[in-house]
């Protein structure tokens, strides 16, 4: 491939990740702004959803110095970026559709304050189901996988939706459905992510 | 190619020979955090082309100069440097507005961070956190200390060399990356297993910042140039199927 240049190589985001991402979990305070896990405010339309979760590790030991962050439509089903033309749906101006979490240095859990997202027109005009984009760095992760994240109460939407079909193995679509409940009135999805062995979630090349 | 590619459009595929692979024993935490499936490849749809869009009063007037953004009653201990480089695409095409956030050590190489028990001091006047966006040339630069090197348990006599670490947020989200800085002359770069797993001395030599003397401030700091290449959007030929406007 003449005239192209290689991709800057990657490298693992180390144990220290929270001190350039999320100095607050690093024990101290120096930007007035932090980016976070919280992706709505008062203003934000659509369904205020909770979502949770814990990645765990090939022997089944939760990681908990992960860091996850996440990129999605908002309730029309419009992503917050110029690329997005897409006919007839409006941009949320409360709005931008990306956070990033990192796990709990004791427990292991995540966590995202969102909204749901709405549908999403896919290549050749194929609808895909309502979806989170999740990108997960840590110690030992040597290039970010990336994954996404679907909904259990979608399962009319998800059995059409073009990425879970690509997926030939259909015991292994399931790794990507986040499990709805209600828990003190409020709307809660746990996704759990397997880097490796038994549950492997899957990952994207993208 | 017939035009240039505009938002929205697609990138060229990862080479994945560009980076270290998932499962690299010789570091060894990779060993349980790495994948054993091989990974899905999609073709990219919108969720893949857009990315959040970062606005320069998100960011703080410091934000980029490591030496003054947590100085309390002095300066930071350690040789001050400036690094200073472009983040464009694999076509060369600046990336604007791309968002730089750097962490390091400080000059003793010891992080300021809860989990690390590292015998080196802590600096008061140090915080070791910056980011940045780039310009409309894709240009960039901050203001630090040099970060020192230190120990790590790997095996028991392993040391990273001085680097500093990168999260770039371009304008697509499959260009999102991580990496690491070195710098040229480090007598440990040649050792470091974090580093020899990337497969090619072409790609360890672009993670190594290269002493830039145009850029230094007299009787004050040095400086080091790091360019940085993400993924490269390509011009749609015909029809533009991410957006699904064809058939």
């Amino acid at each position: 491939m003449t005239g192209i240049l290689r991709e800057t190589a990657s490298q693992t985001a180390g144990p220290y990740v929270h001190i350039g991402l999320a100095p607050n979990q690093a024990g101290f305070d120096i930007f007035e702004n932090n980016f976070g896990n919280v992706l709505v405010t008062p203003q934000t339309k659509g369904e205020r959803i909770h979502i949770e979760g814990t990645v765990f590790d090939g022997s089944n030991t939760p990681v908990r110095d992960v860091l996850i962050e996440c990129w999605q439509a908002n309730a029309e089903g419009k992503y917050n970026s110029p690329g997005d033309r897409q006919p007839g749906k409006k941009l949320d101006p409360a709005f931008r559709g990306w956070g990033r979490a990192c796990s709990d240095f004791d427990t292991g859990l995540y966590s995202f304050e969102t909204i749901k997202p709405g549908v999403v027109q896919g290549r050749k005009g194929r609808p895909m189901a309502p979806h989170i984009n999740l990108w997960i760095v840590a110690r030992g992760i040597n290039l970010g996988l990336n994954t996404r994240l679907y909904f259990s109460d979608e399962g009319e939407a998800n059995a059409k939706d073009p990425v879970l079909n690509l997926i030939e193995w259909e015991v292994r679509r399931k790794t990507l459905i986040a499990q709805r409940e209600t828990r003190d009135g409020k709307v809660v999805y746990r996704f759990d992510i397997r880097l490796q062995g038994d549950g492997e979630t899957v990952f994207f090349d993208i | 190619m017939s035009r240039a590619p505009v938002a929205g459009d697609e990138f060229m595929m990862r080479d994945t020979t560009s980076h270290p692979p998932a499962y690299a024993p010789a570091y060894k935490t990779s060993v349980l955090r790495s994948p054993r499936n091989a990974l899905i490849s999609l073709q990219q749809s919108l969720s893949e082309v857009t990315a959040p869009v970062f606005r320069a009063e998100e960011l703080g007037p410091r934000d980029n100069d490591l030496i003054m953004n947590a100085a309390k009653d002095g300066m930071p201990v350690g040789e001050r440097i400036i690094v200073h480089g472009c983040v464009r695409d694999q076509y060369e095409r600046p990336v604007a507005n791309a968002l730089v956030e750097v962490w390091q050590a400080n000059a003793s190489g010891r992080y300021r961070h809860k989990k690390d028990q590292y015998i080196g001091a802590l600096d008061p006047n140090f915080g070791g956190c910056g980011r940045m966006l780039t310009d409309a040339n894709g240009y960039y630069a901050y203001r630090t200390i040099r970060p020192g090197p230190y120990p790590w348990r790997n095996r028991v006599n392993d040391w990273r060399p001085a680097h500093i670490h990168y999260a770039i947020s371009g304008d697509g989200w499959v260009q999102r990356l991580i990496t690491q800085m070195y710098f040229e002359g480090d007598p440990l770069i040649a050792s470091c297993p974090i580093l020899r797993i990337v497969p090619s001395e072409e790609q360890i030599r672009g993670l190594i910042a290269m002493q830039d003397t145009t850029a230094f401030v007299p009787l004050d700091s040095r400086a080091y140039r790091f360019d940085i290449v993400l993924r490269g959007r390509r011009a749609t030929l015909f029809e533009n199927l991410v957006q699904g406007e064809a058939q």
